[in-house]
């Protein structure tokens, strides 16, 4: 019975099919659930209740009750929009946020397709979502929606950079670019990368938040001055992909945080043989807590400009994250 | 045969038009946009981010109040005129009063001064605490504004016990005040007074108000990111802000100690001790940073003020049952929230004035806008404007 399964699994596109429902569930599942934490630890920053008659306790079924409530809006079109680039933007972003949960190891042989160059494929297909927030900006036939846009493009060139800087440094330790590969790294070194990689951590929470568009970065939207920024004229299920596919965002940049400089799924004191059932726990811990500082910090900074901010890009994160790889390679090749 | 000093003369005569050629967008920011306070309208010509040109469309929420003045009584026109600046509705109330009494020369109560007094400085508190909440808001902090409209609820309940209304007291008569009916003890022979343990409460309140102003200081004036969006940016310089007849904080903020408060003798403020605040640079961080300070000003005159309000006296003075104010003009000007607030008000003796003519703060303090807006960032437009803190009630009257 287990073989007959296991051979079914092991044809190609059955295991596809499998992985890609998994996906599907998981995308709206945790950005429900990043949603709802958000909504109710801002209630409690504010002094609120936030959520509370939806479900019966708690307001849990709030997301889920607003989720309804997207699908039954009209889905409304400006009259002068670029019809197919307007519909295709948010399917673009959902494209780049779920294709970003496959080299994210859960556990030990638990992911989804371990590839050799994992991280570079994951920062690489993170900005796959930029061009679809640019062609939303611009297919929506509104001046504030193309200011976001153009913000949201300015945003990406100057903070991709310090990203993949910043990473550098943990693959150089690790000797891989495999997700997977620089977990087992760290397994084996005894300690998380943080303790040495903590300059690149930094940099690389700060470029997320920047590459997430959240406050203090969140100039593309910026309700206060472009009303929603890019998705302004989106309504309805549109409107839900870009919002799940920030929340979901949130979660895959702090799952690749995780496992590049907290150890992933590996805790220290934890057996190892017990990993694969403890892992996926180990990891959404880990991602909760950084979820958790990235809620926190919108909910008290205020916004910065755009020039302030591609200076900090500029002239602060990327000097030090180059510093930080000259520092890291000098030794490694020492020690 | 071309030769390499053939290829040299023709690079040097290729010409690169490095200029790049942009066209410049109009944007149009508002009526109806998140920051702009109600309906105010910006047209501005935008190339890239940088607007210019930036030209305020007013008169959205124009109400016609002087109009309707003079088809009103005095009595019907204080409901009028709390309308105009509806975050202090209150502190509107009084110059005109004030005007109506100097036309009709009535010696009000001390008693009812004091608690004008009291009223007026809350409304300032209550003003300036929706400043604090919506200013970082309109930078993209969300938290102060729940912080500040928390206690400001406290403000505003004490308000609402002695007057009956939140925003729209409607409190003053000619030779007093009167309040809410159920507001004090009610036999036949004494009026109605202030609600039993009013003093205590304020007393509280402020003591509240006064902890909420560290912690606003502490989330917002420490955060490094609101000091770079606000220091050195909208710097108005004072003798434009005179110029254009801004008043009030926002010219004090530009380093002019000028407050009516000391000026002018509408209300006993020459009996309580207390500062004019005024800022150094007349950037927006400073009038944001004298509107905190004037809230604990305020704090500290009502705490005095409740020392000493005589404990029993009338709250009205003899004034005939059918108003009716004597021939004569007068100009009674006071300082508001937001900046000087005028009554120029004619009576041709009837029982409502011929002509009153409204002085807000709001309007002359924005008539600077396309000044101060010239040549700045889109995001900044928002910053300046939301630190110049305006009402459309207040300007469109």
């Amino acid at each position: 019975m287990i073989e007959s399964i296991t051979n079914l699994f092991s044809n190609f596109w059955v295991s596809l099919a499998g992985k890609l429902l998994l996906v599907a569930t998981m995308v709206p599942v945790i950005g429900m659930l990043l949603g709802f934490a958000e909504m109710k630890l801002s209630a409690k920053m504010q002094s609120r209740v936030g959520p509370y008659f939806a479900g019966g306790r708690w307001g849990w079924a709030q997301l889920i009750a607003d989720g309804v409530k997207f699908f039954q809006k009209e889905d409304l079109i400006p009259e002068d929009a670029d019809r197919p680039v307007f519909k295709a933007a948010p399917i673009l972003v959902m494209v780049g946020t779920v294709s970003l949960f496959l080299v994210i190891p859960f556990g030990p042989g638990l992911i989804f397709e371990d590839l050799s160059v994992g991280i570079f494929y994951a920062l690489a297909i993170s900005s796959v979502g930029t061009i679809g927030v640019l062609m939303a900006g611009w297919s929506s036939a509104n001046k504030y929606s193309l200011m976001g846009g153009l913000r949201a493009a300015g945003q990406l060139i100057a903070y991709e950079l310090p990203l993949v800087l910043a990473v550098v440094g943990s693959v150089i330790m690790a000797g891989t670019m495999s997700m997977s590969g620089i977990v087992e790294a760290q397994i084996s070194a005894g300690f998380p990368f943080v303790l040495v990689q903590f300059v690149g951590f930094g940099i690389f929470m700060i470029a997320a938040l920047a590459e997430l568009a959240r406050i203090p970065f969140d100039m593309p939207i910026a309700e206060s001055e472009l009303v929603m920024g890019y998705v302004t004229e989106y309504s309805g299920f549109r409107f839900l992909f870009f919002f799940l596919a920030e929340f979901a965002n949130m979660f895959t940049l702090s799952a690749i945080a995780a496992t590049l400089f907290l150890g992933g799924y590996w805790l220290p004191f934890v057996p190892e043989s017990t990993l694969e059932f403890t892992g996926p726990l180990i990891l959404i811990g880990k991602v909760f807590l950084l979820t958790f500082t990235m809620i926190w910090f919108r909910w008290t900074f205020p916004r910065l400009r755009e020039d302030q901010l591609q200076t900090l890009a500029w002239k602060l994160l990327i000097p030090l994250a180059l510093a930080n790889i000259a520092v890291t390679a000098t030794l490694k090749v020492v020690f | 045969m071309v030769t390499d000093s053939d290829l040299t003369k023709h690079l040097s005569e290729a010409q690169v038009s490095v200029e790049l050629q942009t066209e410049d967008m109009t944007l149009n920011i508002g009526p109806q946009h998140p920051s702009t306070h109600g309906v105010l309208r910006l047209v501005a010509r935008v190339n890239g981010e940088r607007c210019f040109d930036v030209r305020p469309v007013i008169g959205y929420m124009h109400r016609g109040y002087e109009k309707l003045s003079e088809v009103r009584t005095y009595l019907q026109i204080t409901a009028l005129i709390n309308r105009i600046d509806w975050v202090s509705g209150y502190a509107n109330e009084i110059p005109f009063i004030v005007a109506a009494e100097k036309l009709m020369d009535v010696e009000v109560p001390e008693r009812a001064q004091y608690i004008r007094l009291i009223l007026t400085e809350m409304a300032r508190v209550s003003s300036h605490l929706i400043f604090m909440a919506s200013y970082p808001l309109e930078l993209g902090a969300a938290t102060p504004l729940f912080f500040a409209l928390r206690d400001r609820e406290r403000v505003l309940d004490l308000l609402e016990g002695v007057t009956g209304g939140r925003f729209h007291p409607n409190f003053n008569r000619i030779g007093g005040v009167k309040p809410n009916a159920g507001a004090g003890p009610t036999t036949k022979k004494t009026p109605q007074d202030l609600p039993a343990g009013f003093l205590a409460e304020t007393r509280d309140a402020m003591s509240v108000v006064l902890h909420t102003c560290e912690e606003i200081e502490d989330l917002v004036g420490g955060n490094e990111i609101f000091r770079a969006r606000t220091k050195g940016l909208g710097v108005l310089p004072p003798e434009v802000g005179a110029a254009f007849g801004v008043s009030g904080p926002n010219l004090r903020a530009s380093g002019v100690k000028f407050d009516l408060r000391k000026v002018e003798s509408y209300l006993p403020y020459d009996k309580f001790d207390f500062d004019v605040v005024v800022g150094e640079n007349g950037d927006c961080w400073d009038r944001w940073w004298v509107r905190l300070q004037e809230i604990r000003e305020s704090a500290k005159i009502i705490q005095q003020a409740v020392d000493g309000i005589p404990p029993s006296g009338p709250l009205q003075a003899k004034v005939p049952k059918l108003i009716k104010v004597p021939k004569g003009e007068t100009y009674v000007r006071a300082e508001n929230p937001k900046g000087e607030m005028g009554y120029y008000m004619v009576s041709d003796g009837g029982t409502g004035p011929y002509r009153l003519k409204i002085r807000s703060a709001s309007f002359s303090n924005i008539s600077m806008l396309s000044w101060i807006l010239e040549g700045v960032l889109v995001p900044d437009i928002i910053a300046i404007m939301g630190s110049l803190d305006f009402v459309l009630g207040d300007v469109d009257r």
